[in-house]
């Protein structure tokens, strides 16, 4: 299989902090794979290097088969990026935008403009085509940003935290238009802070902390190794202990865990919401009265502690608040 | 491997396209346009109804036919802050990272920019010669001297711009553009003939005066528009004498220095 990105020990250094260290990320062709981490892990330094924005200081990027370094020029040519802040020009209507995309592509006129209409059909803006982007909300710019991404139909999709500051609608939206991308074949570089988004889109995982990656597989591989999902009980009192222990212990998948102070009960299971019923109706029956119950999935925390032994930090001493903060000053410069 | 090549045709037709949007966001910015437009228009009224009283020309001419030639100089190299503007605002926005990503040619931003500008300076120079006339500035020789005038005048704010894109790619925002650009400004607008006549400067001041190219646009669209008096004679400068060549050659240079110095920065700011 064709590797469509491939990145080799990239490295970037800005000032004393390490955005990429030493970073490896491989993509085969009509695969998605999610770069998943925190704020300020090098999500996005990385996504830059790959679309040429910035030069790495060591290591080598293919993409396309195009190396970044020797042809910068052809790897634009075969690349769309969508990034976390929508690159639309908000005095310009979608149409505009969408035509000037494809002019700038060197699709030609004509074709620019028949690009122009099918995406804005195809992302349900045919409605407000002809307003400045300026009055649209959150969702349509970035959907508007994403058609621009896919305006010269390039082999390989860029994108950036498509789906961060969205409402759970517009997010929702957001996932049906990539999920169709992928159905249609597109090599798919997706960053993301949350695992149920990687989960949903990709076919693989990097986790990367730090600039570099520190695990690599699927949705359920990386799961399985923080635990799955578990219910938890906070219980009103603490002498229900011993029953709400037999209860959960008909349904967990790996035994029960009780806080020091005995209120609280942890119990991985892998039924879901049906192991979360049988719960409930198990300590209606047995009088247990709770506090608190809930099912809870592995989030990007989970991943992170059973990955590091210590949860995504959102900053450390110099890394600030993001590598995004720190490539914003780097491109004002 | 070899570098996907960028033809010149890509560097003009990528330049006329962000042309193209900048012409589209002057239409719907307006406001923009009003308030660069307006300074101009108030330095008119200004020097020629509170201060003209005051200064005294050589010659038998009236202030404002004397004035007005050099409020148009005074406005293109004023609207030309314009282009840094509208270059900081870009690269402050998401839009240019798009274009970074696109595989468009690297110095079209820049093209664009300048171009669009052209058109900003067309829309000045008209709004100008309109404020001239009501005041009382006319046209005395032949309207392709005019005519040659307006260019000459496109030509050099052209020139302006490529200074200003330079400085709209070297400061972090679109307010210390303007006030890195009238650092350049003040002394060249106002350190010149076109307010005062240069006789009133001394020593070392006349000299700069003399060869400063705000002075020379001045001095030749004074002679192409007839707005000369007949009895003065030229200062004799070699600037002051051919003031039509010595301007291009002034515009000329500024590009040649600039446009690379800016495609530089830009792409020193894109490859970090």
């Amino acid at each position: 299989m064709t590797e469509m990105i491939r990145a080799t020990g990239l490295v970037k250094r800005y000032k004393e902090v390490e955005a990429l260290a030493g970073l490896d990320i491989t993509v085969p062709e009509g695969k998605v794979l999610a770069l998943l981490g925190p704020n300020g892990a090098g999500k996005t330094t990385a996504v830059r290097v790959l679309t040429t924005l910035i030069k790495p200081d060591a290591g080598t990027a293919q993409v396309a088969g195009v190396d970044v370094l020797a042809d910068p020029v052809g790897v634009r040519a075969r690349i769309g990026l969508s990034g976390q802040y929508a690159a639309v020009d908000e005095h310009l209507t979608a149409y505009e935008n969408l035509v000037m995309i494809g002019r700038l592509y060197h699709l030609g006129k004509g074709k620019a403009q028949e690009r122009a209409h099918a995406l804005l059909e195809r992302f349900d803006l045919t409605e407000f085509a002809h307003r400045p982007s300026k009055t649209y909300s959150g969702g349509q710019r970035r959907r508007l940003d994403l058609a621009g991404a896919l305006v010269a139909e390039p082999p390989v999709l860029v994108l950036d935290e498509p789906t961060t500051g969205l409402d759970v609608r517009s997010r929702q939206q957001m996932w049906d238009v990539i999920r169709e991308l992928v159905a249609g074949g597109a090599t798919l570089l997706l960053t993301t802070q949350y695992l149920e988004e990687a989960d949903r889109l990709a076919d693989n995982i990097l986790v990367i902390d730090h600039g570099r990656g520190i695990a690599e597989g699927t949705a359920d591989e990386l799961k399985a190794r923080t635990g799955g999902e578990r219910i938890e009980v906070v219980l009103a009192d603490a002498e229900d202990r011993d029953a709400a222990t037999r209860v959960l212990a008909e349904v967990t998948v790996d035994g029960v865990r009780t806080s020091d102070n005995g209120r609280e009960l942890t119990a991985a299971v892998s039924g879901g919401a049906a192991d979360l019923l049988r719960v409930l109706q198990g300590f209606e029956r047995e009088t247990v009265t709770v506090v608190d119950v809930g099912l809870r999935r592995p989030t990007l925390d989970d991943v992170f502690l059973a990955l590091t032994g210590h949860v995504a930090e959102e900053s450390e001493s110099s890394g600030g608040d993001s590598d995004t903060d720190e490539t914003q000053k780097e491109l004002i410069r | 491997m070899t570098a996907t090549k960028q033809p010149l045709a890509h560097t003009i037709s990528d330049g006329w396209v962000v042309a193209q949007r900048n012409v589209i966001k002057i239409k719907r910015v307006p406001d923009i346009l009003v308030f660069v437009l307006i300074s101009p228009i108030m330095f008119v009224l200004l020097f020629a109804y509170v201060f003209g009283g005051a200064i005294d020309v050589p010659g038998d001419i009236d202030y404002k036919e004397f004035l007005v030639p050099g409020i148009f100089a005074q406005t293109v190299v004023f609207g030309a802050t314009f282009t840094g503007y509208g270059l900081a605002d870009d690269m402050q926005k998401g839009i240019i990272d798009r274009f970074r990503s696109l595989p468009m040619s690297r110095s079209a931003v820049l093209v664009g920019r300048t171009t669009s500008d052209v058109v900003y300076n067309v829309i000045s120079l008209v709004i100008m010669a309109l404020t001239g006339l009501l005041v009382g500035w006319r046209i005395r020789e032949g309207v392709v001297d005019a005519l040659l005038g307006f260019v000459l005048l496109l030509v050099f704010a052209y020139a302006i711009s490529w200074i200003m894109a330079y400085v709209g790619l070297l400061v972090p925002s679109v307010e210390v553009v303007n006030n890195a650009s009238f650092i350049v400004i003040m002394p060249l607008t106002f350190v010149s003939n076109a307010f005062v006549p240069q006789e009133s400067f001394s020593g070392p001041l006349q000299t700069f005066v003399e060869w400063n190219p705000v002075s020379t646009v001045t001095q030749a669209c004074r002679e192409l528009f007839g707005n000369t008096a007949p009895n003065v004679p030229v200062p004799d400068s070699w600037a002051m004498q051919n003031p039509v060549v010595y301007s291009l050659l002034w515009a000329a240079a500024i590009v040649a220095v600039f446009a690379p110095l800016s495609v530089r920065q830009y792409r020193l700011s894109t490859s970090k």
